[in-house]
């Protein structure tokens, strides 16, 4: 199929970009990677009648450190997120999880910017996100804001992003002395979407779990921490048995959807299995 | 693994002889420009002053048309006309059914635009005519239509069930026909009841044959360009041929002004052998506006429109000896023909009736089919059609029957198949296989796998409660290939026959071309075919040029399916050789003053016997041929030839495949360890397209097996409407796969060669899930339905025991026709983007 006809702009800056989106008015989109966009415009199940096209913008693409953390232009692409050394080193959880997107044309041309704008609960990296407690730094008509991740997901295919305002940047800190991470994502064929994954940061002290962030892809309407097991893991030794016992908690106060790829009660028992299987993992890295 | 060598391996064999290109690992001539993209898919194609279509397609899975209003469409920019099924009411015909399997077999006929009533989601009832696609699509939205809901009719046997919603109002009931064969009605093996009634051992088990999306890469595209009182149409099918004589009687233009041309084709397993209501739909506005039209459709629509294979309902039931000693086999299918019967829809189910008793002597044999009409997309052939089924039913059956006789499932099968020595040998359902050596297949592949080393590892990982266990799947299978004897069609009241032609021209320079009536999509004709003649001719592989897919230059055939093209096709290419060495040794005999049959022919020379020096090569014969100048007396100045190949029997691969699968009990998730496979495809022209033939065939297979299922709602939507949901596994997904090969010569044809087009995914299926549920036996598993989903798996376990009880012999979560994938599973709604 081939989308309605748009008008098409390519600004080259924030500025221009912001301004751009400003006047084009309620039926703009913006154009990131166009692997989420450009599927919805072609089947015609959206109609903008402008796209702004971010990928002229140098200042949105690219991974600089800054102090305890580091920060990742919106339009920087999943390949270059799997291949960056400063992600590799700080934020691995990122990098091995982006790799699992798609194939390598989706990571060429898709972002993480456009990933999270994007709000797929399916989507692995607003779990990782998420789990990592990133800052997403927003651009608008009424200047710039810091939106942490737990505030940004509101529900499937919703950000806390108002109208106008574009997503300039995400800085995720980074990963400290002793800790770890593991990205356990369960789909059924290599491009497949995520059926439930799970990402675990751990620290370990002295062979048991001392602190650590879950986070939970496709078990609800946006990705979610899985706190309950965040509690239960405090002090639980790195041992299957223990792990396992923590893990059990894994579906608490999710609410898993029923489709294709498995009804909630599969999902639910996943989530479990998944759980037990990224903290250890994580653990013994 | 196959060594690649572009030259031929050496100058000359052995024994000094000319070099044979049979054999030689040969890299397929028209990759080049398949993969540079110097090439034309129909897609491609621009004429002047082309318009551009888009077709309408039916949200409802079952509904009448009361009201059509495209003035609002008509009126959009770009658009110049828009028609529909009322438009063309009179002039469209029916899609044609070349098979109607039975004398009664109900046909309720099938408007390529629908007129008065929708029978399934996709089927086409408007089409825009616009000056550019785009401009097409956007007036898609603008017909407005008002639609009467009729109640979707989606499972099988409810369909059957008295009193159902009727699919078709000119029928009296949801069946198109009872097809049926007993082996003692036909004289091929004693009565089934008698067979059945004195079973020591008995078994029945229900199989789901889910349906499945042929998926082949390039979507549907066709061109029309009206020419004088007819047209010329290219069109992205497997079968020009068929396509041109079925076009001619269905819009009524004489067959001798129909052109029909298959340019590069990207794929078809089945889903381009079939005349299709998008190409009829082209021919009709191209002739109503005297303009050229395309019309490409989307993926989107392909998945919806384009037909759909398998989805059967198998209940099987075997009887044996308690020594294992197979009996009888009484096979009863219910076959959804969808909504409509198209090219050879009827057939399909059919075509497996003669492999449902596989490699086995049985005493007694019945197969009983009912075709049933659905309001889901028509079903026809894809890859393996009638015989992947077959196989497959008989293939679990076998290790369902060796566990209730606590027999080794190798062992069962040794004992109950067709020894090496008893070949020629006649089947319970008539076939006469000529030739097979399955114990040799099956030696080589156990070695290949190390099964006794599995079995081990299987054992300690049961003992230890591994959460991952291994299961060791068996399939030792057979099937028909070669479509066909053209007696053996007529017998199954097939309206054509299945013979192929092909002519050879020597030119003026020596170059050679060799016209097939084979259609190739992918399959390696040109290399193939090049092989051939290259021997035969004695000329060389780069010499020769294959010519094929245009009705107008390639004028005589029945296309490329069924794995015929070199069974039948090559055949006839040995042949139109055969008649051009005979031509030729009339004239080279005047040239080197001898008797012809004084001349030997090698290595492209004739040359006297017992004076090799004394030699015309066939490229002095064909120049002096062309010049004329010097020619015997009465001899006609050509040596060019033709001949068509009717076989006089099916060709009958067989192998043993067999799979170790890990299967984790914790999430489900069966992942292919290893997977060998022996086929034995008689002798073998190309050893590296075997191998491509084969890698792609048991990726279909197994996909089956683990991964695609076409799943519609209660509504009748197909809700795996794109690739994110239909889960087509890529290499990434599959094993690196052990090949290897025996050979049995083929007895009944003069390469000796068998076909291999869909062996992979004949044999692949069973092998898979038997070995899933070889792992998951001991937790009470005996079935686990297709695709075995990480999810079904899981259910199966969580239920093993339950499930395990006589009464509830059969598909674990069995969900008939599936109205929804059968767990239920049918909340989906849309999918990712
Ligand atoms: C075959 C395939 C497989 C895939 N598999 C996976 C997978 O396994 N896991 C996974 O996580 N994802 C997967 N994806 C999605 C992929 O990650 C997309 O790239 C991503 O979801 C969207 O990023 P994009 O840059 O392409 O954004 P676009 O498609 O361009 O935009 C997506 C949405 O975000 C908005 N947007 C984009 N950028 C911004 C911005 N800076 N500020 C504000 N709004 C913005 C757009 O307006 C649009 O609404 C897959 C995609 C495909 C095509």
């Amino acid at each position: 199929m081939i989308p309605a006809s748009f008008d098409y702009v390519r600004p080259s800056s924030i500025a221009e970009a912001v301004q751009a989106v400003g006047s084009a008015g309620e039926d703009a989109k913006v154009l990131a990677g166009g692997q989420s966009l450009l599927p919805v415009l072609r089947l015609r199940m959206s109609y903008p009648d402008t796209l702004i096209d971010l990928g002229g913008i140098a200042e949105l693409r690219g991974v600089r450190e800054d102090a305890d953390a580091i920060v990742i232009g919106s339009m920087t692409t999943h390949d270059e997120v799997t291949r960056h050394p400063l992600i590799k080193q700080y934020a691995p959880l990122l990098a091995q999880a982006t790799e699992t997107v798609g194939d390598r044309q989706v990571r060429h041309l898709g972002t993480f910017g456009g990933s999270l704008s994007h709000a797929d609960p399916a989507g692995d990296l607003p779990t990782v996100a998420l789990t990592l407690d990133a800052q997403l730094h927003v651009e608008g008509p009424n200047g710039s804001r810091v939106i942490a991740a737990k505030d940004f997901f509101l529900d499937y295919l919703t950000t806390a992003l108002e109208p106008g305002e574009i997503l300039t940047a995400i800085r995720i800190p980074k990963l400290g002395e002793g800790w770890s991470s593991h990205y356990e994502k369960f789909n059924r064929v290599a491009q497949a979407w995520s059926i439930v994954s799970v990402a675990a940061v751990v620290r370990r002290d002295n062979g048991a779990i001392a602190e650590s962030k879950i986070g939970l892809t496709n078990m609800g309407s946006t990705p979610l921490r899985a706190s309950a097991v965040e509690g239960a893991l405090v002090g639980a030794v790195v041992s299957p048995e223990a792990i396992g016992e923590a893990s059990s908690h894994a579906a608490e106060g999710t609410n898993a959807p029923s489709d294709l790829s498995g009804r909630a009660d599969y999902r639910n028992h996943l989530a479990k299995v998944l759980t037990k299987r990224a903290v250890l993992a994580a653990a013994h890295r | 693994m196959t060594a690649v060598d572009d030259r031929a391996t050496a100058a000359s064999s052995a024994d000094g002889g000319p070099r044979m290109e049979v054999g030689n690992a040969r890299r397929r001539k028209e990759d080049a420009h398949l993969l540079t993209g110097r090439t034309t898919w129909t897609d491609n194609m621009t004429l002047p002053g082309m318009l551009h279509l888009a077709i309408l397609r039916s949200p409802m899975a079952h509904a009448k048309i009361t009201r059509i209003d495209a003035s609002e469409a008509k009126s959009r920019p770009g658009v110049i006309a828009v028609f529909t099924g009322q438009d063309f009411a009179e002039t469209q015909g029916d899609i044609p059914c070349a098979w109607p399997v039975t004398a009664d077999m109900v046909n309720p006929g099938h408007p390529s635009l629908a007129v008065t009533q929708v029978n399934h989601v996709g089927e086409a009832v408007a089409v825009i005519v616009a000056r550019d696609k785009a401009a097409a699509q956007d007036a898609l939205e603008a017909v407005d239509i008002d639609y009467e809901q009729l109640p979707a009719v989606l499972d099988m046997e409810a369909a059957l069930a008295e009193g159902a919603d009727l699919v078709h109002p000119n029928t009296t009931s949801n069946k198109s026909y009872t097809w049926v064969f007993e082996s003692g009605a036909a004289g091929t093996g004693q009565p089934i009841d008698d067979v059945l009634n004195a079973a020591e051992v008995t078994l029945k088990r229900r199989f789901i044959q889910q349906r499945l999306i042929p998926a082949f890469m390039e979507p549907r595209s066709t061109v029309v360009q009206p020419v004088g009182e007819g047209f010329t149409m290219w069109s992205s099918t497997q079968v020009p041929h068929i396509l041109r004589t079925m076009l001619a009687l269905t819009v009524g233009v004489p067959e001798h002004k129909v052109r029909v041309i298959a340019p590069d084709v990207g794929g078809g397993f089945g889903g381009k052998l079939q005349v299709t209501p998008e190409e009829v739909i082209c021919a009709l506005v191209a002739r109503k506006l005297g303009k050229s039209v395309k019309y490409t459709e989307s993926r989107s629509e392909s998945v919806m429109s384009a037909h759909h294979g398998r989805d059967q309902i198998q209940d099987i039931t075997i009887t044996a000896r308690r020594d294992g000693t197979v009996t009888g086999l009484d096979v009863h299918l219910l076959a959804n023909m969808g909504a409509y019967l198209r090219l050879v829809s009827p057939g399909i189910p059919v075509l497996g009736a003669f492999m449902f008793n596989s490699i086995y002597k049985f005493d007694a044999y019945r197969f009983t089919c009912d075709g049933v009409f659905t309001t889901k997309t028509p079903t026809d052939a894809y890859r393996g059609a009638g015989r992947p089924e077959a196989t497959f039913a008989i293939e679990r059956i076998m290790d369902e029957l060796a566990a209730e006789l606590d027999m080794d499932p190798m062992e069962l099968r040794r004992k109950n198949w067709i020894r090496h020595e008893e070949f020629p040998f006649t089947t319970v359902s008539g076939m006469t296989y000529d030739s097979g050596n399955y114990e040799a297949a099956t030696d080589k592949a156990l070695s290949l796998l190390g099964w006794d080393e599995l079995i081990a590892e299987q054992a300690r990982r049961r003992a230890s409660k591994d959460p991952v266990q291994l299961g060791l799947g068996i399939s030792t299978f057979t099937e028909m290939c070669g479509l066909a004897p053209s007696r053996v069609l007529g017998a199954l009241s097939y309206v054509a026959g299945g013979w192929e032609n092909a002519a050879i021209r020597v030119l003026a320079t020596g170059k050679v071309e060799v016209i097939t009536g084979v259609s190739g999509h992918g399959q390696g004709h040109e290399t193939a075919w090049s092989q051939i003649v290259a021997d035969q001719l004695g000329v060389p592989f780069e010499d020769i040029e294959v010519i094929h897919g245009d009705t107008q230059s390639a004028p005589k055939g029945m296309d490329t399916y069924g794995s015929r093209s070199l069974v039948v096709g090559g055949i006839a290419v040995v042949k139109a050789a055969e008649k051009v060495v005979e031509k030729a040794r009339a004239i080279a005999a005047h040239m080197l003053e001898a008797n012809p049959d004084d001349l030997d022919f090698a290595g492209g020379n004739f040359s006297v016997k017992g004076s090799p020096g004394n030699s015309k090569s066939i490229q002095d014969v064909a120049f002096a041929t062309f010049t004329a100048h010097d020619l015997p007396d009465g001899i006609e100045p050509s040596i060019d030839s033709d001949a068509t190949f009717d076989p006089a029997n099916f060709s009958f691969p067989h192998g043993t495949h067999l799979c170790a699968i890990e299967v984790d009990t914790e999430t489900g998730r069966a992942t292919i360890r290893k997977y060998v496979c022996v086929d034995d495809i008689g002798e073998v022209i190309n050893p590296l397209i075997v191998e491509g033939q084969v890698h792609g065939g048991l990726a279909q297979g197994i996909a089956q097996a683990l991964y695609e299922e076409a799943v519609y709602d209660a509504e009748g939507n197909l809700t795996t409407g794109s690739f994110v949901d239909y889960l087509v596994p890529s290499a990434a997904d599959l094993p690196s796969f052990i090949t290897d090969r025996t050979v049995s010569a083929s007895t009944t044809n003069p390469l000796g060669v068998k076909g291999v087009g869909e062996a992979g995914t004949i044999a692949s299926t069973p092998a898979v899930v038997n070995a899933v549920v070889n792992a998951l036996r001991p937790y009470g598993v005996n079935d686990i339905q297709m695709p075995c989903t990480p999810e079904r798996i899981w259910r199966a376990l969580s239920e093993g025991a339950e499930k395990s009880s006589p009464a509830a012999a059969g598909t674990v979560a069995h969900g008939g026709a599936s109205t929804s994938s059968s767990d239920g599973s049918d909340a989906a709604e849309g999918g990712r983007l």
